[in-house]
């Protein structure tokens, strides 16, 4: 199994790539869209890329899930994600860290979870399991 | 509007590639003006002929029953195209998922490259039609298609039967 830094090494491969960026610019902490300029296009690009390079399959709304909280309109409240919502969040992406969103849990700020680092421990846990 | 930027298939392996040619005719009305006195094949053109060539191996992988959509692609150009050249468009299928496909694509005049491309499509659903869109299948609507069964045509007619 490889480590958290080989992980590391062959995703900012993949994110140079599928995004254009530059090595440098890659840290465990960049949020693809609001650092990376990721486009909504390019998370099906960076999910076929990362099948190819780790030689796994992601199925849809694994990695970037698009729709939980269409499931039950109790998950979001008045723009926020609600307690519901955020176990629900932790269920369906437990690679995620959620310290920071619980603080100020506003469903615009969402996109924010999608780091470089999210990518890294779900292929960890993917890899391990 | 017919919006067809290929010819004819000349080669079409399901799953794996497809190759296509585009006879560049100066009666095309967009060598008046792409330019005066000047006529080039404008290159978002000769892409687009690839991508159809591309997203039709895409779309038949699934018997046409996804709206194949061009998403994203990186081309490079290595020389202009002239009227009076046959392009051929070879595109391989380098990745296919339920979410879409990614196709490497070549065009060439005789031996020499014109332009190479990556193409990446997505599948659109259903719940996902651009505004304004009602038809639920709205890619695939049978003047594509019409492209391969000309391909069968020809492939099957021998060549005495026109003489």
């Amino acid at each position: 199994m490889p480590t958290k830094d080989e992980i590391f090494e062959k995703v900012r491969t993949t994110l140079v790539d599928a995004l254009n960026v530059d090595e440098d610019e890659v840290k465990p902490t960049s949020r693809l869209r609001a650092d990376l300029n990721a486009e909504s296009i390019d998370f099906l690009d960076i999910v076929f890329r990362l099948e190819k390079q780790f030689g796994v399959k992601i199925p849809r709304e694994e990695l970037f899930p698009e729709s939980i909280f269409q499931g039950d309109a109790e998950f979001v409240a008045d723009g926020k994600v609600t307690a519901k919502g955020l176990a629900e969040l932790e269920k369906q992406m437990p690679f995620a860290d959620l310290t920071e969103f619980r603080k100020d849990p506003r469903l615009d700020k969402m996109e924010d979870l999608f780091t470089v680092d999210l990518i890294v421990n779900y292929l960890q846990k993917k890899l391990g399991g | 509007m017919r919006w067809t930027w290929i010819d004819r298939f000349t080669a079409f392996e399901s799953r794996k590639a497809a190759t296509a040619v585009k006879c560049l005719s100066l009666a095309e009305d967009h060598f008046a003006d792409h330019f005066p006195g000047y006529p080039v094949m404008p290159a978002p053109l000769i892409l687009e002929g690839l991508a159809q060539t591309g997203g039709i191996l895409v779309g038949e992988a699934n018997g046409f029953r996804e709206n194949v959509v061009l998403a994203k692609m990186s081309a490079k150009f290595e020389r202009e195209a002239y009227p009076g050249e046959v392009l051929t468009y070879t595109a391989t299928l380098v990745d296919l998922g339920e979410t879409g496909g990614r196709v490497s694509g070549t065009v060439k005049s005789g031996d020499d490259v014109v332009a190479t491309a990556d193409i990446l499509f997505a599948h659109v659903g259903p719940d996902q039609l651009p505004p304004g869109v009602t038809d639920t299948k709205f890619v695939f609507t049978g003047e594509l298609q019409t492209l391969l069964k000309t391909a069968e045509a020809v492939a099957t007619t021998p060549a005495t039967a026109t003489s």
